[in-house]
């Protein structure tokens, strides 16, 4: 009697156990793949990688710091666009803008515009994007005074991406367009 | 590129030309899930040819090898299944004579492929003859086989041809082994991949560098009518621009005089024209370059992009990905670039359109919900089916049969941007029997030679 009964509780607890690690890994398992996603995390200790994101990205367009380089002090060397995009958002124009003024006051300097595509489409299709991205950003330097025959255009597509992640903040850095001097 | 380096045969002998229907057949127009047992004997030989192709190729046992090639690539269709050697009751020498065909039905084999190497001197150089014969174990009959006299170091590609023929002779199909893939080589972080055009047999070996890594290469593609000549696109000098090469000369030759940019080039079915994408000020427009008469034609009028071109077998239409609808989509026109139709209406973007060599089917790369996949659909856009889904893959290329895509997948990275890498992988059109390619290195851009000719 006293014996089953022992048994009886052993494989209750046995039960239990199994019922409270498998909520456990559920739980993990879905709080990774939310902090990949949109929905907010519950982590309070460690810097929310969502809010992180939200600061870095508008839409899918990158607008933090980081990867960017700088033609001429204060002027930022690349712009950024949205997935299949190649619309120059206000931040782009405006650094282009200031790369125009730059340009326009070092005449001697010549420039190649360096399309580049993220890794999330046809190799063929990004060479084609890429040289889209390059040309909207050298039409809007032209735009601002800039001669045709001083900016080169060179598509990359997705063949030197800045950054090796494969997750959307990655690629939103990667798709860009860099103003490089060539002279 | 060194001399000889493509097969230079002297003597091909048919022993039994066109033979009655054999009673083993295979139907490879479903996966197969029961492949058929065959047995594949070591090549037999004498002392004399023995010591001279080890002078010559320092290998041991050259029978074994070369039967070795035909076991390997007649199991990698899924379709064959070869039984140990160890199983085997009947020596090589005396089976390729006369089978003793109730030993080969115990081991429970219904093929049998028994083989002779000999060598030869001729004008006091060394070659190698090969003797294969196909022998039907349950109709008690041979049913093919050929004699073939090569250089010695040509002898992989007799192990592919007589694979062919077995293939050939079992399925009803035309064969794929004796073939090469010109496909990109990668090396390096993901920022800075170093990529060299790489060309191999069909089986990996025999991998030879066209390029040395010192600018970025991409999409080569083999002249379906010439399988001695490529096509590509190199950054030389920061210049993008398509190109022809030589394998045999190492000769090279940009394509054209373009201002912008070419790319996504490839050959008409007859080899004489090349068509490619031109980009400029923005736009991407499909461009036909008459490589006889050098005269060049722009195919296409859209502000979209229209690129990734490539020509039905007959030559009669191309192919193409144009995002004119908002996003890539496959297109049809006629190869003068009139009666430009919309084939593919599925969920998802579409791209890299192949026309297969049957010109029934195109094979398609679809990016749909951030999955990548390979699939075909009919030419008018019916008929759509996937055969494989991924983190990445694209970009098909037809075995010359239409009966297997390769292409190449790229892997998701970790956290860290770590993990990277790109293989070459091939799959039937049934979606079945989806394998690694082996290649020494990262490998990506596959495209499949026609079979070689000699």
């Amino acid at each position: 009697m006293n014996l089953s009964k022992i048994l009886k509780n052993a494989f209750l607890i046995v039960i239990f156990g199994i019922i409270v690690t498998a909520c456990a890994t559920k739980k993990s398992v879905k709080t990774t793949t939310e902090s990949s996603t949109t929905t907010k995390a519950a982590e309070t200790q460690k810097a929310d990688p969502i809010e992180k994101l939200d600061a870095l990205m508008q839409g899918d367009v990158y607008i933090g710091s980081d990867t960017v380089g700088e033609l001429a002090s204060g002027v930022p060397d690349r712009v950024f666009f949205a997935t299949n995009e190649t619309i120059l958002t206000t931040a782009s124009r405006e650094t282009l803008r200031k790369q125009a003024a730059w340009l326009r006051q070092n005449s001697n300097v010549t420039v190649v515009v360096e399309g580049h595509a993220d890794e999330r489409g046809t190799r063929e299709y990004n060479l084609a994007l890429g040289e889209r991205r390059a040309n909207a950003a050298k039409d809007y330097l032209m735009t601002y005074g800039v001669s045709s025959d001083r900016i080169k255009v060179l598509s990359y597509g997705k063949e030197r991406p800045v950054d090796s992640g494969s997750n959307p903040l990655s690629w939103s850095k990667n798709r860009r367009s860099v103003t490089v001097k060539a002279n | 590129m060194k001399k000889n380096f493509f097969l230079i045969i002297l003597f091909y002998v048919i022993l039994k030309p066109s033979i009655s229907f054999s009673l083993v057949e295979i139907d490879i127009t479903r996966g197969n899930l029961d492949p058929m047992p065959i047995s594949v004997t070591p090549f037999f030989s004498d002392g004399i040819t023995d010591e001279n192709i080890k002078k010559n190729l320092n290998i041991e046992n050259l029978g074994l090898e070369i039967s070795r090639i035909i076991e390997n690539n007649l199991e990698k269709t899924g379709l064959f299944d070869a039984i140990e050697k160890e199983a085997f009751l009947q020596k090589p020498d005396i089976a390729h004579l006369k089978p003793r065909f109730e030993d080969w039905a115990l081991i429970k084999s219904q093929v049998l492929i028994t083989g002779k190497v000999t060598s030869k001197k001729i004008n006091e150089k060394d070659y190698i003859n090969i003797e294969f014969k196909l022998w039907d174990v349950l109709g008690a009959k041979m049913v093919d086989g050929f004699s073939l006299t090569t250089t010695p170091r040509s002898w992989r590609r007799v192990g592919h041809k007589i694979s062919d023929k077995v293939y050939e002779r079992l399925t009803g199909e035309s064969g794929y082994f004796d073939t090469r893939i010109i496909y990109v080589a990668e090396e390096g972080p993901k920022t800075q991949r170093i990529k060299k055009l790489a060309l191999m047999d069909q089986d990996g070996f025999n991998t030879k560098y066209i390029t040395l890594g010192s600018e970025l290469v991409l999409t080569p593609r083999f002249n379906p009518a010439n399988d001695k000549e490529i096509t590509y696109m190199s950054y030389f000098r920061n210049m993008p621009r398509v190109y022809i090469v030589n394998l045999q000369t190492g000769e090279q030759k940009v394509v054209g005089d373009f201002r912008g940019m070419t790319f996504a080039p490839r050959f008409s079915p007859d080899g004489k024209k090349l068509i490619m994408s031109l980009a400029k000020d923005g736009n991407s427009e499909i461009w036909v370059r008459n490589l006889e008469t050098n005269i060049q034609e722009k195919l296409t009028d859209h502000p979209s992009i229209d690129t990734s071109p490539s020509y039905s077998p007959d030559g009669k239409f191309i192919t193409f990905n144009s995002d004119r609808s908002g996003y890539q989509q496959i297109y049809v026109m006629r190869s003068d670039g009139s009666k430009v139709k919309r084939i593919s209406f599925g969920k998802g973007i579409y791209g890299t359109p192949v026309w297969s060599p049957r010109g029934d089917l195109i094979a398609f790369t679809k990016l749909h919900k951030g999955k990548f996949f390979i699939g075909v659909m009919r030419t008018d856009g019916t008929g759509e089916r996937l055969l494989t889904e991924n983190f990445y893959q694209e970009a098909p290329s037809w075995s010359p049969n239409g009966r297997i895509i390769i292409f190449y997948r790229e892997t998701k990275t970790d956290d860290k941007g770590q993990g990277f890498s790109a293989k070459l992988w091939s799959i039937d059109l049934t979606g079945y029997n989806e394998r690694l390619v082996s290649t020494e290195t990262d490998a990506s851009d596959p495209s499949w030679s026609s079979l070689l000719g000699n």
